[in-house]
């Protein structure tokens, strides 16, 4: 007779409990069984996610000394501050997996880790920080829209509020761009610009096209992406392009057109050479974004150390 | 896990007076007072909450997945405890 261990039931198959419960659309929580390459695939997307929106504070923070006005200056830091707290969502989601946030650090500060392509290009003029907000973080809410319903729990509940504190983000960047686009001729050039520099970059966020994403299927199987990379792409395009006509801008892509039949318009894929070159180190500002993190990484050492040293002290004389 | 960034703790929200305290997510801290005020910043930005409670991760009871049939199932054969179990005359009005 063997010991009676309550909770211990060996006759259960827990591959065939995971799949039936992906087949039901039911939510996995970190302390059900998943797949190695489940939860493999989850830590390294969900740390990804997490490192693009701590280095996705960089750029933007580049412009809080220099905001053109103090409400400008308000905005603008109160959402390099939701992006910090985006970023600590995601990485405790993460964390549920099994891995530590020193384990995350260390590889993004080592550059073994990726983060969004997008934040290795500069922000040059005050219209980039319109762009970003407007395209940037709507190309990112699309994806994490979709991800709000992700298969594992703590993923889709950071992904819900997230996507909440996200729209007020795009309608600010869209708000910058309002204002120089109907402003005066420079003002509205320096618009253009920087639609011009962001429109492609930012069509690369969605990953590369589905007959060459390496990633796509398993995230589809298991539900952690619900729709490819081309169907969120060409839904961005759609939605973005009477914002731009709005605007009375041009999209710098020469042969986008209306597409009758399929509802929705044809438009030119990004360069992805580009894109396998910026994600391999050799963007115009990765170098700078990782000294950076690194940089701050460092300066903070003392004060983590103070921190936990005080905290000993304390748990003693209690 | 251990970790240089300080224990894990949870955060529980309460709306406003009279609700119940839920669930809002997690944190680091290295103690109880940054772990509160932590919680403040970066989960009632927008007025999600006038109270919270942060709890360390490690302190924490839970329940686990394979458990659940043997340890829930008792509850399921105790319909009577459910008010539709009972028949109530007509004309004795709303009960």
């Amino acid at each position: 007779m063997s010991e009676f261990k309550p909770g211990l039931n060996m006759s259960v198959n827990f591959e065939e409990v995971f799949e039936s419960k992906l087949a039901k659309n039911d939510i996995i929580e970190p302390k059900d069984w998943m797949p190695e390459n489940y939860r493999k695939h989850l830590i390294r997307q969900i740390s990804q996610h997490a490192h693009s929106e701590v280095v996705g504070m960089l750029p933007e923070g580049n412009w809080i000394t220099r905001a053109p006005s103090l409400r400008a200056k308000l905005v603008l830091l109160a959402k390099v501050q939701d992006e910090g707290g985006h970023g600590l969502y995601l990485y405790t989601a993460a964390e549920s997996l099994g891995i530590s946030r020193d384990e995350m650090l260390e590889a993004l500060h080592t550059g073994k880790a990726k983060y969004s392509s997008i934040f290795n290009y500069p922000t040059l003029t005050w219209a980039d920080i319109g762009a970003i907000g407007w395209l940037v973080d709507g190309a990112a809410i699309m994806n994490q829209v979709m991800l709000q319903r992700t298969s594992y729990g703590p993923y889709a509940r950071a992904m819900v509020r997230i996507c909440k504190e996200e729209s007020f983000h795009q309608r600010q960047g869209y708000e910058v761009m309002t204002k120089l686009s109907f402003g005066t001729s420079e003002q509205k050039e320096m618009a253009q610009d920087a639609l011009n520099r962001w429109w492609y970059p930012t069509l690369m966020m969605f990953g590369p096209p589905d007959i060459e994403s390496p990633n796509s299927d398993n995230a589809l199987k298991w539900r952690i992406k619900r729709e490819t990379n081309d169907q969120l792409r060409q839904r961005f395009v759609n939605q973005t392009i009477p914002q731009i006509e709005y605007l009375g801008l041009t999209c710098p892509d020469k042969s986008l057109k209306w597409n009758e039949a399929k509802k929705g318009y044809d438009f030119s894929e990004p360069n992805w050479e580009e894109f396998k070159n910026v994600i391999h180190g050799k963007g115009p500002c990765n170098k700078e974004r990782l000294s950076s993190r690194n940089k701050s990484h460092k300066e903070g050492e003392w004060v983590r150390a103070a921190a936990m040293e005080f905290a000993r002290k304390q748990n003693e004389t209690a | 896990m251990a970790d240089s960034q300080g224990p894990m703790w949870e955060v529980f929200v309460q709306k406003k007076a009279g609700q119940p305290f839920v669930h809002c997510g997690n944190l680091h801290a290295y103690d109880k007072e940054m772990a509160l005020q932590n919680a403040r910043d970066l989960y009632t930005r927008r007025s999600e909450g006038m109270a919270l409670w942060v709890v360390l991760s490690s302190n924490i009871v839970s329940s686990s997945p394979e458990d659940i049939g043997s340890f829930f199932e008792p509850s399921n054969d105790k319909i009577f405890r459910h008010p539709t179990f009972y028949q109530i005359p007509d004309g004795v009005g709303h009960m």
